[in-house]
């Protein structure tokens, strides 16, 4: 075996990876809950659809999306023969643990909370990335008034069994900039409607919030970034920000729309 | 001074490293609440005596927290609910009259029971043995203070080495890791001028014989270090992370 290889093999190894994709799966998250601020636009998802389009066709956002796949199934498969390690290292297990006398509860059941995000991001992957990239989506035809941003008219143009160009012109004569684009929004608002999805995303987004209030501080650990300096900043982003204000920030899109549209 | 108590004590027996062991269930009588939990056993295990059976076998030496013999799981948690505090330095009366006590060796692959609540854990003394010293040739004895060390490091180093080697760590973590015990050890000597020449591969050696002692992966729970009876601090674990991640991946040996 290679001495890289073999580093990464080792226990310190394997939890370095943990820690990195870990990491790289938080940066995310901030990027995709700014980006989907725009649902709470009343535009009846004009930028939302936009968005949804550069996201997917803008050529280095489509490698940083390729890297985030790896970096879901690596964490997951990781996560997994970690946990295996972690039997044979005790395979005769105590009649009596007092897990909560010395340690948080969210740093002890990490694989219990991992494993409800990934069904979540199953269920909302195949709803929504799947179905963005090959599935049968509506499309919306949106004229914004080029004397008037506020004149705007919205033809939904239902699927019909082949897929309509995305376009993004100015008609001069009509007076108005027109986008053809992918109606995501619509299957978002659908979705959103339906209490137990919003539910789901509750639950999500809950144990998402513990996982990160331990595996944001952790992930430094591992990494050795541990001083009286630092810790303090890493601690207050890990519980604040990633702990509730990202999770918060994603419950509230479907309870918006569930409630208030 | 208060009142003698009864309890009821459920000890793991085990005849040897290959039987299968059990828990079973004995009566404590008359117990003064300031004995020591060790000496509670002792009374116990002169009943047994008594009787002619098999006294409950469990590691003990200097009784006064420092050796790092015994090694009890008590209600739970390593060493009884006392924070920073050996088994043997825990007292009755931090435990109520008619109370149930479960007791249990460490639990760890690493860590093969002996009989009893009396495991072998010469797997620390490998550990050590890959790489815990420092390699210094005889010659005249050097002057005390010739090497100038900040009073912080030398304190930070102390405590390191404050370490007695007992594997509450591996008992209290949940993945039966050897982390703080093995980051302390680096630690004490990493911190300091002497330990500089083998530093990187004392940490790789070390590493690679706790991972193939069996020990388990460290998750950051923080659990050891709430147990540890010489409250060493889960900074020695990042400290050896930065060590080892260095070693093996950024710096070269020369």
């Amino acid at each position: 075996m290679s001495k890289f290889a073999q580093t990464f093999s080792s226990s310190l190894g394997k939890k370095l990876i943990m820690s990195l994709t870990g990491l790289f799966l938080c940066t995310f998250l901030i990027v995709h809950l700014i980006g989907n601020l725009q649902l709470f636009k009343d535009d009846q998802g004009q930028a939302f659809n936009a968005y949804s389009y550069f996201m997917t066709h803008f050529p280095p956002i489509k490698v940083i999306s390729y890297l985030l796949y790896a970096s879901i199934i690596v964490h997951s498969v990781y996560a997994l023969v970690l946990t295996r390690n972690k039997n044979k290292a005790r395979p005769v297990g105590y009649a009596s643990y007092d897990g909560k006398a010395n340690s948080p509860w969210s740093s002890r059941n990490m694989g219990i909370l991992g494993t409800i995000i990934l069904v979540f991001l199953v269920v909302h992957m195949s709803n929504f990335w799947a179905r963005y990239h090959w599935g049968e989506l509506p499309t919306a035809r949106y004229e914004v008034s080029l004397t008037n941003p506020n004149d705007v008219k919205i033809t939904p143009i239902p699927f019909n069994g082949q897929e309509i160009a995305h376009a993004d012109y100015v008609d001069a004569p009509a007076g108005v900039q027109v986008l053809i684009a992918k109606d995501l929004y619509k299957i978002v608002y659908e979705s959103f409607k339906q209490w137990w999805y919003v539910l789901l995303y509750v639950i999500a987004m809950s144990a998402l919030s513990f996982h990160l209030i331990h595996g944001f501080r952790s992930a430094f650990q591992t990494l050795g970034w541990n001083n009286s300096k630092y810790v303090p900043a890493i601690r207050f982003l890990g519980e604040w920000v990633f702990g509730v204000l990202i999770p918060l920030g994603f419950a509230a899109m479907p309870l918006y729309i569930y409630f208030f549209k | 001074m208060s009142e003698n108590m009864n309890l009821t004590l459920k000890v793991w027996r085990q005849k040897n490293a290959e039987a299968k062991g059990q828990m079973v269930t004995y009566s404590a009588k008359n117990i003064s609440p300031d004995m020591s939990f060790l000496e509670m056993l002792d009374v116990v295990n002169e009943g047994l005596i008594k009787k002619y059976e098999d006294p409950i076998h469990f590691d003990h030496d200097c009784r006064e927290g420092i050796c790092g013999s015994c090694s009890l799981h008590i209600n739970g948690r390593p060493h009884g609910p006392k924070h920073a505090t050996t088994s043997c330095q825990l007292h009755m009366r931090s435990f109520k009259d008619g109370e149930t006590i479960v007791i249990e060796p460490w639990r760890a692959a690493a860590f093969p029971v002996i009989k009893d609540l009396s495991t072998n854990r010469q797997a620390f003394d490998r550990i050590q043995q890959a790489g815990g010293f420092i390699s210094v040739n005889t010659g005249g004895v050097p002057d005390a203070n010739e090497i100038p060390i900040p009073k912080v490091i030398a304190d930070e180093a102390f405590n390191s080495a404050t370490c007695i080697q007992c594997g509450a760590c591996v008992a209290a973590c949940k993945n039966a890791s050897a982390m703080l015990f093995v980051s302390a050890k680096v630690s004490q000597l990493a911190l300091l001028p002497q330990g500089q020449p083998e530093r990187y591969r004392r940490v790789q050696a070390m590493v690679a014989q706790m991972d193939a002692e069996g020990f388990g992966h460290c998750t950051n729970t923080g659990a050891c270090e709430a147990e540890c009876p010489k409250e060493i601090s889960i900074s020695n674990i990042a400290r050896m992370n930065r060590d080892y991640f260095t070693a093996r991946l950024i710096k070269d040996e020369v």
